[in-house]
């Protein structure tokens, strides 16, 4: 059985590793951090066909300082679907953290999310729309903070989608703070199952970098922007 | 209310349309007094510009009275705004940088993916122009929702007639920002290829800026004569080897700084238009630019080329050697509108500026229509026409 945060720690990895190095600050020495990822998921999902893909890839020599999931072989996290991407926010990182950290505010930029209830400090249960009419309630609970620079959740055990997500914030000196999101999701079996992948998988790039653009929208310009001229059709 | 909508190539429409409303915050409303057809809106007509949909309301040049505001817009009900035809948040990194038609955050989510494939980025929010820059409802209309109308529309005082307002909105800022991205220095000669209202612009604006001279370059005898009657002295392609004719002009030396305010409407008599135009017939993005061909290999080494003309996709047979050989700078980008208007609203006001020579027809809206065929297919005479909704 493989473990939930095993591809969520790869991907991190992968960030943490390309983040700093936006600012120009990387050191080599956080190199080996991407390969105990890469072993962790290894073990996980297949080892022999992750590792060759992963290190024997022409695009991913040691000098290769890009993220894992611009690699121009995708790594491979198992049944997740998973969708990462980076902004940079004209705003300061603990009001953009504040904001998130209200689950409450996700719905606002979120498009699948109707609502969520807040269960207690650390748990809330979405709602999220699934194709034809159907509603899914998910319980999270936030299993990592680290005050004004990361949330990570987890869909607890039995929840009709299994579902993980970070998001990181850091320092961008003159231009705001970088966001970094990745979710995953793992759909379950059946009829349900089906239709929710099919919402989540169609296009989960597109879906994380849309909802991405919006929250860096209302960030700073206090609105989601639109051309549609009405209010009331869509 | 009525609006001049795009239905296909060569085929516009006034259509009865719903008004718009306050959708977000920041929005107004504008009844829209005056509004242009623009040398760019062509390219519509032409349907060489992707992402348009039957319907679509047309016109990026406009003004008019609020009529309506969010509750975080700035203006007041009844004041008289010009509108940039660029829009931004005025927050954003771009914003502020005063690079206001790279805003961030003024094309919505979902129109952001066609640009960011064709260009690498998405661009910004515009006007009337296309689903690629935002799916905006233009300004031939006679209201339309403005958003961001905290940051964009600029307040002109009663005193000011329309006309003499009006093109603050793109025309004035764009031929200004053309002169701004030649960089110019006293002494300098300047080129300008076009002298459609850009052009002439630019040729105002680089006089102003103190070029020593500036040559004015077309085939329309008509539009000749307005650079002439601006300062401009002037060169006919149709009559004279443009190449030849700058290097005598400039002594020798080649113009310090060329501007292109074609585009890619570019027609000279040359044998490279003629395969881009059969190239842009085959498919999207081959850009015809004879002009800025001839613009590159004009210009003295070191020297500026600022390209104010809208272009959208590829170039083939671009003199990268002569940029590279001769030490060019290339300047281009759409007008920062934003950056200019205050300025240019003062000069306007102390006389410096007038843009009224430019307008050659005043039509209702409904005769919007006929101003695009002849806007199209008489461009020595119609050099500029305003539309006036309710009349
Ligand atoms: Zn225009
Ligand atoms: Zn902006």
């Amino acid at each position: 059985m493989p473990r939930n945060g095993d591809w969520m720690r790869q991907a991190q990895n992968s960030f943490d590793h390309y983040l700093p190095d936006v600012r120009g600050i990387r050191s080599r020495s956080r190199r080996p951090e991407t390969l105990i990822g890469a072993v962790g998921i290894g073990l996980a999902v297949g080892a022999v066909t992750y590792m060759a893909a992963r290190l024997m890839s022409s695009s991913n020599p040691p000098s290769d300082s890009a993220p894992g999931r611009t690699a121009r072989r995708g790594p491979w996290f198992g049944d997740y679907t998973v969708s990462g991407r980076s902004v940079t926010i004209n705003r300061r990182r603990k009001d953009l953290f504040a904001f998130w950290r209200d689950f409450q505010n996700l719905p606002a930029f979120m498009e699948n999310i109707k609502k969520v209830e807040l269960k207690d400090d650390k748990t809330s249960v979405w709602t999220i729309a699934a194709p034809l009419g159907r509603e899914v309630d998910v319980e999270t609970k936030i299993v990592e903070e680290r005050d004004g620079k990361l949330i990570a959740w987890r869909s607890v055990p039995g929840s009709d989608i299994d579902t993980e997500g970070r998001i990181t914030f850091s320092d961008a000196p003159g231009r705001g703070t970088v966001v970094t999101a990745i979710v995953a999701y793992k759909p379950p079996m059946g009829e349900l199952g089906r239709l929710i992948a099919k919402l989540f998988q169609r296009e989960p790039e597109i879906q994380g970098r849309r909802e991405l653009k919006r929250f860096k929208m209302l960030m700073e310009t206090g609105e989601i922007t639109t051309s549609n001229p009405q209010r009331q059709s869509a | 209310m009525r609006a001049l909508t795009w239905h296909g190539t060569h085929d516009v429409r006034v259509d009865t349309m719903p008004d718009p409303e306050i959708v977000n915050p920041r929005d107004a409303i504008i009844k829209v007094t005056s509004t242009a057809i623009c040398g760019s809106d062509l390219h519509l007509y032409d349907g060489v510009i992707p992402g348009m949909l039957a319907g679509d309301i047309l016109g990026h040049e406009f003004m008019g009275e609020v009529v309506d505001t969010g509750p975080k817009s700035t203006l007041k009900k009844g004041q008289r705004v010009v509108v940039p035809f660029t829009i931004s948040c005025g927050s954003c990194f771009f914003c502020e940088k005063q690079q206001y038609s790279a805003c961030d955050n003024s094309n919505p989510v979902d129109k952001q993916d066609l640009s960011e494939k064709l260009y690498g980025h998405a661009v910004s929010g515009l006007f009337g122009y296309s689903h690629l820059t935002g799916g905006y409802p233009g300004g031939q209309a006679e209201y339309v929702r403005v958003p961001y109308s905290d940051v964009g529309p600029i307040v002109v005082p009663d005193g000011l007639k329309d006309e003499k307002v009006l093109f603050l909105s793109d025309i004035l800022p764009t031929g200004w920002m053309a002169a701004d991205n030649a960089a110019i220095e006293p002494g300098d000669t300047v080129a300008v290829w076009g002298c459609g209202p850009v052009g002439l612009f630019a040729i105002q604006s680089a006089l102003i800026m103190g070029a020593e001279q500036v040559i004015g370059i077309d085939h329309h005898p008509h539009r000749l004569e307005l650079a002439a009657n601006l300062g401009a002295r002037t060169i006919n392609f149709e009559a004279t080897r443009v190449s030849e004719a700058l290097m005598e002009m400039s002594g020798g030396l080649g113009p310090d700084a060329v501007i292109d305010a074609v585009g890619m409407e570019s027609h000279g008599f040359a044998v490279d238009s003629l395969l881009d135009k059969a190239k842009q017939k085959v498919g999207v993005g081959a850009d015809r630019a004879h002009a800025l061909r001839e613009a590159i290999m004009a210009v003295r080494k070191g020297g500026r080329v600022s390209i104010p003309g809208v272009y959208g996709g590829f170039l083939d047979k671009f003199p990268l050697g002569a940029m590279m050989e001769k030490g060019l700078q290339i300047r281009t980008g759409q007008t920062h509108v934003q950056r200019y208007t205050k300025d240019l609203l003062h000069k306007i006001g102390e006389g410096q500026i007038d843009t009224t020579f430019l307008i050659s027809h005043r039509l209702p809206l409904e005769k919007g229509p006929e101003g695009y065929k002849n806007f199209h297919d008489n461009q020595n005479e119609w050099t500029k026409v305003v539309l006036k909704p309710g009349e």
